[in-house]
């Protein structure tokens, strides 16, 4: 019984991060490898979420100035107070079912927050990251 | 002469006639219409609202000039929007651009835009619907304390913030709720 609850963790450990990922994820992921990416990082998108840049504006901003750093929790637009739906896809079965979305998305807000596109490799870094979020 | 003038008497009643019909039918529409053409036409594209109001109140394209919009909405403009990247891909944006050219301002009969396009006609086109010097006007006499220092406002820009019904395109000031200032009266 205990050789079995543990199997059971275990593979709840190894499910899980999996469980969360959609078509749109899948397919984008595979995107990025064949553009190259071979080995992600979801560490290095975990502290890149709250690096701070500086703005257009000249104010600080990172990912988490609009998103926060509770995926369960919606966010809000710095500027326009507009409310962003969780990141989480535990709460919020919407995310990331859009391939077109996440890459508009991620285009728009990497301009914003770094003042460039994000590459292959920080996109898979930080999609991989947040599904396991 | 008699036979001549019957037949152009007869014309001339045919035409009285059916001038007539038009013409009542015209008024009944224009009457039933000044009624219910107060206000703005609320968005009723749904890639209209669904992009620009994923980061913003969807401003209602009866709210500029089709001169602002032609200058907000173009791939290079919406690149640096406000500061913000707001690309969109080549078909959305033509989706936008020509939703909003079509019904902008200078292309309604709505009270309010009609407003808008008189006040915009002979100025530079405006960018932001705050430096339309109607909207201004209207929102002059409001004191500052209730907007820029009210912190569940902030700035004009926030339309919904106190116009209850501004998604249905109703910014009439019965519908107009302050937040935090709730014995204002217009």
């Amino acid at each position: 019984m205990k050789k079995f609850c543990t199997l059971m963790i275990l593979a709840l450990f190894v499910a899980a991060p999996v469980a969360m990922a959609t078509p749109a994820t899948d397919a984008l992921l595979a995107k990025y490898k064949a553009e190259g990416v071979t080995k992600i990082d979801a560490a290095k998108a975990k502290s890149d979420w709250t690096k701070e840049a500086k703005g257009e504006d000249g104010e600080p901003i990172a990912c988490s100035t609009c998103h926060g750093t509770d995926f369960s929790k919606a966010g809000k637009h710095r500027k326009t107070h507009k409310v962003i739906d969780p990141m989480s896809t535990r709460v919020n079965t919407e995310r990331f079912t859009d391939e077109k979305k996440i890459e508009k998305w991620f285009k728009r807000n990497c301009n914003d927050a770094w003042g460039r596109e994000c590459t292959s490799q920080e996109k898979a870094d930080f999609l991989t990251f947040l599904l396991a979020q | 002469m008699t036979k001549i003038l019957s037949v152009a008497a007869l014309l001339a009643t045919t035409l009285a006639f059916s001038g007539g019909a038009t013409a009542s039918e015209d008024v009944g529409d224009a009457i039933f219409s000044i009624s219910r053409q107060k206000e703005i036409v609320p968005v009723d594209n749904k890639q209209y609202k669904e992009e620009c109001g994923s980061c913003h109140f969807a401003y209602q394209p009866g709210l500029l000039p089709s001169k602002s919009w032609e200058k907000l909405l173009t791939a290079e403009a919406l690149s640096k929007h406000f500061g913000e990247n707001a690309e969109l891909d080549k078909d959305t944006l033509k989706v936008i651009h020509d939703y909003a050219i079509d019904n902008a301002a200078d292309k309604s009969f709505h009270k309010r835009s009609r407003k808008i396009a008189i006040a915009t006609e002979h100025v530079e086109a405006p960018l932001r619907i705050t430096e339309v010097r109607y909207i201004k006007r209207k929102h002059h006499e409001i004191p500052a304390k209730m907007i820029k220092g009210n912190k569940d406002v902030k700035s004009l820009s926030y339309c919904d913030a106190c116009h209850t019904q501004a998604n249905k395109g109703v910014f009439d000031s019965d519908t107009v709720k302050i937040p935090n200032f709730p014995d204002w009266d217009d």
